[in-house]
């Protein structure tokens, strides 16, 4: 997807003679294609903004509707990994401010160092994310962390599945009894309580909302974790790029928009880290 | 006149030495016309497909059995209906094939800001379009274009992944647009063009983008959250796990009420535009409709729960919702008064177009009207799910959105094509268009006024006359819509050559050769004047000229 200029076409070459080849013929000068693309950027920003307030308002909803299950689950989430890559991100919000700066200022070797440190830093949001992810896939398989999942190694104390689907377990809800309720209906085989009232509680054969805070703890993270690839590409792209020496104090705005674009994830996860991490 | 050649050199103009490398220089052309002749050809397509799908809903409708089609059937034929119609026809149509040609012209600009990704844009409609058309294809989807859940995400056992997938691609198409307008109406606008100078159409279009760009990435995310729900089993709207369907009827209206918006805004800034060409007047109350198309944007945000009055919302919330649901007639009125008061005085000239835009000015009127009685919650209730309902928004997105697309197509077909279409065979086209869509669609306000609901192909024999009425009334408006395709296609063999500027208009797109050349623009315009800037004897002036034949 075209989000950042690239430069013209060489067979154009001619034609470029009053200004840079960066100039599209479409516009009339430099600054215009600059507001352009900055504005462009900006605009798509608030459709991204848009696409996770659906997940947002979605969490409102359920968060108000169960505050205390919202509040048990937050503990079963890796908070000092969560830690860990809230740090990481923001550091490299800030590698990318620095490199938008280098640009501005044509030092080239900052700029490349710069944007080389961001890629490292956005693997390592991605190493983690998946490590934390992989421990709840390994929890459900039974073993104690991924390395025992992978290895064969320890197994997990009580049964306990956060990902979200049939074999969901919720341990302090179940007290450690053998897997869900739903799935052994001859158990219990009329209920005679009413439901209304017991929203959260554990009725046998119904799931209870914990599953809701994991699901949105996954779709968000997913998604946001999509929006981190799509920016490793960007800024990988804008590394060659720069390498490439296309960017100059003139004409760096594939440098600016990148770094746009690569702040609002960042922002983004600010505000699903305390939302999902810190809710206990 | 008719000795005149097109000119040489417009975007038409073909220098490929091979077949291969004219389907590149189409599939790939970066020039905002070209992409909007693909629209044309793609968007008027799916046009077509829905009201296939329409005309089997409308057959099976003659009688008071289900001859035609089992219920399963009909569900499958009113959901495509539905599906095509709204996300493939209705809100790409008016700015992805007439913004997308217009829009750098009309501001006197060589393209759209981001012309690549204007191409992108078509490639994703027409990717969603495969993925909805595979859906109909392998057996059709059964929810209805509302996708309501836990049908769509526990029950049903039809092609829901796949249109819904169409949906959400079809989306960032319409993003790609929305967000290409709005930088390119703010940065591309030619010197001197300030924003109180632009032509009526530039504001729909802007207001059109700014709900495009909020609104739809809303929709994106629901129809995400249905997919992993329904693929998964597992998900929010999920009442065993105490999730809440009713979430998704809220997140789904918030984008499809705006987007309904994105359909008709579009018709209003064509007719503004079509008003004034053919009344030789200056727009009655310029910044009036000007922000008027922003005042409908942003109270479209605010009254999407009148969807909702029976799903269990709070009769508060209920109360809220149909109050600001009535304020939306406040700007509609604006522009309807605007309009009728354009036309007083003026010198009035019934051509194509202009007959379409009075049409539409008249349905319309009738299809907003009724939408204040469907935002009264007590009415509402008693006519919720019923032919009511449909008739009402049928009035606006037929009467009102497809009517302006036709007017405005006719209006600028020689400017596309260089060449006039057969004003005759035009002027029967916006009759019949007219007469058959109220013989289809009044009927309906009377059936479901007497309870017959929508989404049964049963009914009670009582309702049998007036449905054969409706049916009847469908094959004329299909008729109707099948006059321009013959002689729109005729007119670029023989149509008479139409010059730069045959409607005698003002506005920078008549101010270049029609066909327009690549970029549009040698020089770059400077512009003085307001729109619509004919001066004020024009109407008198024109009046006292006409005799039998003239232009205009």
């Amino acid at each position: 997807m075209a989000t950042t200029t690239q430069p013209a076409a060489p067979a154009h070459g001619d034609a470029h003679a009053q200004h840079g080849p960066e100039l599209r013929h479409h516009f009339e000068t430099a600054r215009q294609q600059k507001e352009a693309a900055t504005l462009g950027m900006w605009v798509f920003l608030v459709t991204e903004v848009m696409l996770f307030g659906g997940i947002f308002m979605a969490y409102i909803v359920y968060r108000w509707a169960f505050p205390e299950i919202w509040a048990e689950s937050a503990k079963h989430l890796n908070t000092p990994l969560g830690t860990v890559n809230t740090v990481v991100l923001l550091v490299s919000s800030l590698t990318v401010a620095l490199a938008v700066n280098a640009a501005e200022e044509g030092r080239r070797r900052t700029l490349l160092t710069m944007l080389g440190i961001t890629i490292v830093l956005g693997f390592a949001f991605l190493g983690i994310k998946a490590y934390e992810y992989s421990e709840k896939f390994a929890h459900c398989s039974g073993y104690a962390n991924p390395l025992a999942w992978a290895t064969g190694g320890a197994a997990l104390g009580e049964t306990e599945c956060l990902v979200p689907g049939r074999a969901f377990v919720f341990p302090e809800e179940h007290g450690g009894a053998a897997g869900e309720a739903a799935a052994a209906p001859t158990e219990g085989a009329v209920q005679a309580e009413p439901i209304g009232n017991v929203i959260g509680a554990a009725v046998p054969t119904q799931k209870t909302p914990h599953q809701l805070f994991f699901f949105l703890y996954f779709v968000a993270t997913a998604l946001h974790a999509v929006h981190m690839l799509i920016g490793l590409t960007i800024v990988s792209t804008l590394t060659f790029l720069a390498w490439r020496g296309l960017f100059t104090p003139v004409y760096y705005t594939p440098v600016e928009i990148g770094g746009l674009y690569w702040h609002l994830i960042d922002i983004v996860w600010v505000f699903l880290f305390p939302l999902f991490y810190l809710v206990h | 006149m008719a000795t005149t050649a097109l000119p040489q050199n417009t975007y038409l103009h073909d220098t490929s030495p091979t077949v291969w490398d004219w389907i590149r220089s189409w599939l790939f052309t970066v020039d905002h016309k070209r992409i909007a002749i693909l629209y044309l050809l793609s968007i008027n397509f799916f046009f077509l497909l829905g009201g296939l799908a329409a005309g089997a809903v409308r057959l099976e409708l003659v009688t008071p059995q289900g001859d035609l089609m089992s219920s399963d059937m009909y569900n499958r034929a009113f959901t495509l209906h539905g599906v095509i119609m709204v996300f493939f026809f209705l809100i790409p149509v008016i700015p992805s094939v007439l913004g997308n040609f217009l829009v750098p012209l009309m501001i006197g600009a060589r393209d759209l800001a981001f012309p690549r990704v204007n191409l992108l844009s078509w490639y994703l409609y027409m990717g969603g379009g495969i993925f909805a058309l595979s859906a109909a294809v392998l057996g059709g989807v059964d929810t209805g274009w509302t996708f309501y859940t836990p049908f769509s995400s526990s029950y049903s056992n039809s092609n829901v992944i796949l249109t819904i997938a169409g949906a959400f691609i079809m989306g960032f198409s319409s993003i790609a647009t929305g967000v290409n307008f709005i930088v390119t109406i703010h940065k591309m606008r030619a010197p001197g063009l300030t924003w109180f100078r632009l032509p009526l159409f530039i504001w729909a279009m802007y207001a059109t983008s700014l709900v495009i760009v909020l609104a739809t990435p809303v929709i994106g995310i629901t129809l995400l959250l249905l997919m992993v729900e329904r693929i998964w089993g597992v998900g929010i709207f999920d009442p065993a796990l105490g999730g809440d369907p009713v979430l998704f009827q809220h997140l789904f209206w918030f984008y499809s009420h705006p987007a309904v918006y994105i359909m008709i805004l579009p018709a209003f800034g064509v007719i503004s535009e079509l008003i004034a060409t053919f009344s030789r007047k200056r727009v009655f109350g310029y910044e009036f409709i000007a922000f008027s198309s922003l005042a409908i944007a942003i109270l479209g945000f605010l009254v999407w729960g009148h969807h909702m009055f029976v799903s269990s919302q709070s009769v508060y919330s209920s109360l809220v919702f149909s109050f600001i649901s009535m304020l939306v007639a406040i700007p509609s009125a604006i522009k309807v008064f605007n309009w009728t008061a354009t036309l007083y005085k003026g010198s009035i000239s019934y051509r194509t177009p202009m007959l379409y835009a009075l049409g539409f000015i008249g349905l319309f009127v009738i299809g907003g009207l009724t939408g204040i009685f469907l935002g009264i919650v007590a009415v509402d209730i008693h006519v919720t799910d019923t032919y009511f309902v449909v008739a009402h928004f049928h009035y606006v997105m037929v009467g009102g959105t497809i009517m302006a697309y036709l007017g405005g197509l006719h209006y600028w077909w020689p400017k596309i094509t260089g060449r006039m279409y057969n004003e005759v065979w035009g002027s029967i086209s916006a009759m019949v268009v007219f007469v058959g869509f109220n013989l289809t669609f009044f009927p309906q306000f009377v059936l479901g006024y007497l309870g017959m609901p929508r989404r049964y192909h049963v009914y009670p024999e009582e309702f049998q006359i007036l449905n054969v009425l409706s049916t009847a009334g469908s094959s004329i408006l299909a008729l109707g819509f099948l006059l321009p395709i013959v002689y729109f296609m005729l007119s670029l063999v023989n149509g008479k050559v139409a010059g730069d500027n045959p409607w005698d208009s003002t506005g920078l797109e008549w101010t270049i050769s029609s066909p327009p050349p690549t970029h549009n623009f040698h020089e770059i315009p400077i512009v003085t004047t307001e729109a619509y800037a004919y001066p004020p004897e024009a109407a008198e002036r024109d009046a006292a000229a006409w005799r039998p034949g003239s232009p205009l």
